[in-house]
């Protein structure tokens, strides 16, 4: 007699990952990159308080543009659980349309940030210097700011991978842990820019 | 495919919205900096917890997963503690080098 291990033994069941291990691999990537984060703003605040001629923010930064930036992360990820309960709903035409609106916000906000940053290159900011204080009120945007604008990138190219591989496939329970886990992604990236709007721009 | 129930999506984005909002609110007041700090930082972190509770399925999730989340966290408070007291305690280390610089010319 033949033995076929059964189903239920899969790996995803155990315990420890009674959903997906795609989504705790996820989970462990952005607990390592919230280390990064969180490492880069603590110094950028230990690096402000030392400093004795830190510019103030608000006289150099936009702050109309950069909160206009922040609700569209916040609209970009609504449009993302929405395209998750359009695949549970099984509508396929909801399902595109919510992706494509969250690549959509993502590639907004990019374009936002490199026109943010033309501008205040041109009024004097460089990542070696400015012409209002401290050398490092440049290097530490820039490197935040960055960074963070690396990780949109990476999201916007992580989702549209999604949404041409979720288009073409009919499988609707392997689309929604594909989404599910890229949407991770993308709420860790929008979850940044609030403390990273709060911290660069607003205090 | 997940079986929970979903929250209201919506419910969160007038929440955050509001939030943002509250935060240009504070911005624009002439409060005092350390009040102007702990409403700014505490809005932030409401707004954060949101997204990770709600967008990112973290009130329904595995524990396991709600114990990976928290240990960045973790770790930066212990740095943000740390960094704190090296800060506090540099300008009495720099004030005690150059008392002793005067006091040896």
């Amino acid at each position: 007699m033949t033995m076929h291990p059964p189903e239920t033994l899969e790996p995803a069941e155990s315990p420890l990952t009674p959903d997906s291990w795609g989504k705790l691999g996820m989970w462990v990537f952005l607990a390592g990159d919230a280390a990064g984060f969180g490492v880069l703003l603590a110094s950028y605040g230990a690096i402000r308080v030392s400093s004795t001629d830190w510019p103030v923010p608000s006289q150099h930064f936009g702050i109309q543009l950069t909160a206009f930036m922040t609700f569209l992360l916040i609209c970009s990820s609504v449009t993302m659980v929405k395209s998750l309960e359009a695949i549970q709903a099984e509508a396929r035409g909801r399902m595109k349309l919510f992706l494509f609106l969250t690549v959509l916000g993502g590639a907004a906000f990019l374009g936002l940030q490199a026109y943010e940053w033309t501008h205040l290159i041109e009024n004097g900011l460089k990542v070696y210097g400015n012409p209002w204080g401290s050398t490092l009120f440049g290097t530490t945007f820039f490197v935040i700011t960055g960074f963070h604008g690396l990780h949109v990138t990476g999201g916007v190219i992580y989702l549209t991978c999604i949404l041409v591989h979720v288009s073409r496939s009919q499988d609707m329970a392997r689309n929604y842990k594909l989404a599910e886990i890229a949407g991770l992604y993308w709420h860790f990236v929008d979850l940044v820019w609030i403390m990273v709007f709060t911290f660069i721009y607003l205090l | 495919m997940a079986e929970h129930k979903n929250p209201n999506y919506m419910a969160i984005f007038w929440w955050l919205f509001g939030l943002t909002l509250a935060e240009l609110g504070v911005y624009a007041l002439p409060l005092v900096k350390w009040l102007f700090v702990i409403l700014l930082i505490s809005l932030a972190l409401s707004k954060a917890a949101l997204v990770a509770m709600f967008f990112m399925h973290l009130r329904i999730e595995h524990r396991t997963l709600s114990l990976i989340a928290v240990t960045p966290l973790v770790l930066g408070a212990l740095l943000v503690f740390l960094l704190s007291m090296d800060i506090s305690f540099v300008p009495l280390h720099t004030a005690d080098a150059v008392r002793t610089t005067a006091a040896g010319h």
